[in-house]
């Protein structure tokens, strides 16, 4: 029986074995010394996409490719460069697609333009009530 | 105007209804292509991978011929359902090179004596610095790099059977 119960978790672990056997780079699970740095990278980190778990930020992903980019990041960070410039260089090979900061691109307008629209139908609408009162 | 009105809530909840009920029947592309197709290929020199095969360095690249450079690496189960499409179009006359990803060479050479070794050069990219560089996005991956240096096809995903036809051809027009 104890001997089916190891069988039966060694077939569970399975699953795993499908990721690089590779340990994860340098940087993938270590922070860097410096806090003020860690945070510029974990900020950046948290608004990058995962390419395997495609709904997850690099930061939250588990996936081996994930880990490189987290070293990546941290380690280009290390070396002086700014955040931004890494987002336009991820940017430059996956698309907007790889950032989850919204753009200022035309396409996005309507999004950026959602809150005044409302507020101003809000204030119509306000008016609108304000008026009625008066009047009766 | 109130009549209309009453009819709103309702014309929402369809709108909203077909919205779901279309993204659930066909849902979107979950292929992310690298934007650095028609771009030259990023710089890069990697160390050998194989026991058997040379290194890999992006400036081998320019050679007046197209060539196919496949993202592979040992622990992935499609890259083995790939080999035998890529040992055919070895046949087939393809010069095919490889970046090995997050791999290791017991493992590759491992690899390639099961499935078979259509490479000519093997670079090891051991956190996949390369592979990101290129905008790719998992494994298996192939790029057609045309005689100039320069990204000219993204294949994502293992090549089938019948993808094969469709790849000299992309090859033969990449010159």
């Amino acid at each position: 029986m104890r001997m089916l119960i190891v069988l039966l978790a060694l077939l569970l672990n399975a699953p795993a074995l499908a990721q690089s056997a590779l340990p994860p780079a340098p940087y993938a699970d270590r922070q860097i010394e410096d806090p003020a740095l860690e945070r510029k990278a974990r900020t950046l980190m948290e608004t990058i996409r995962c390419l395997t778990c495609q709904s997850q930020s690099i930061a939250d992903s588990n996936a081996s490719m994930a880990g490189d980019m987290r070293s990546q990041i941290r380690e280009r960070i290390m070396a002086g460069e700014e955040p931004e410039h890494i987002r336009a260089w991820l940017i430059e090979r996956y698309g907007d697609w790889v950032s989850y900061e919204p753009t200022a691109d035309p396409i996005l307008w309507p999004l950026w333009a959602a809150p005044l629209i409302l507020l101003g139908l809000g204030l119509l609408l306000l008016r609108g009530r304000i008026r009625r009162r008066r009047r009766s | 105007m109130k009549k209309l009105l009453i009819w709103l809530p309702l014309a929402l909840f369809l709108g909203f209804f077909g919205l779901f009920a279309s993204g659930l029947l066909r849902p979107g592309d979950r292929i992310i292509s690298s934007k650095l197709v028609g771009k030259p290929l990023p710089a890069f020199v990697l160390p050998a991978a194989a026991s058997d095969r040379p290194p890999l360095q992006s400036g081998e690249f320019a050679t007046g011929k197209p060539r196919l450079l496949n993202i592979f690496a040992s622990w992935c189960v499609p890259c083995a359902a790939e080999a035998p499409q890529l040992l055919a179009l070895k046949r087939a006359g393809v010069e095919i090179d490889a970046i090995a990803i997050r791999d290791a060479r017991p493992d590759v050479d491992a690899f390639l004596n099961r499935y078979g070794n259509p490479y000519s050069r093997i670079g090891l990219d051991a956190r996949s610095e390369v592979q990101i560089a290129m905008g790719s996005s998992g494994v298996p991956e192939s790029f057609i790099i045309d005689g100039k240096g320069r990204i000219a096809y993204q294949h994502v995903g293992d090549i089938r059977e019948d993808d094969v036809p469709m790849i000299l051809d992309r090859l033969r027009n990449a010159q």
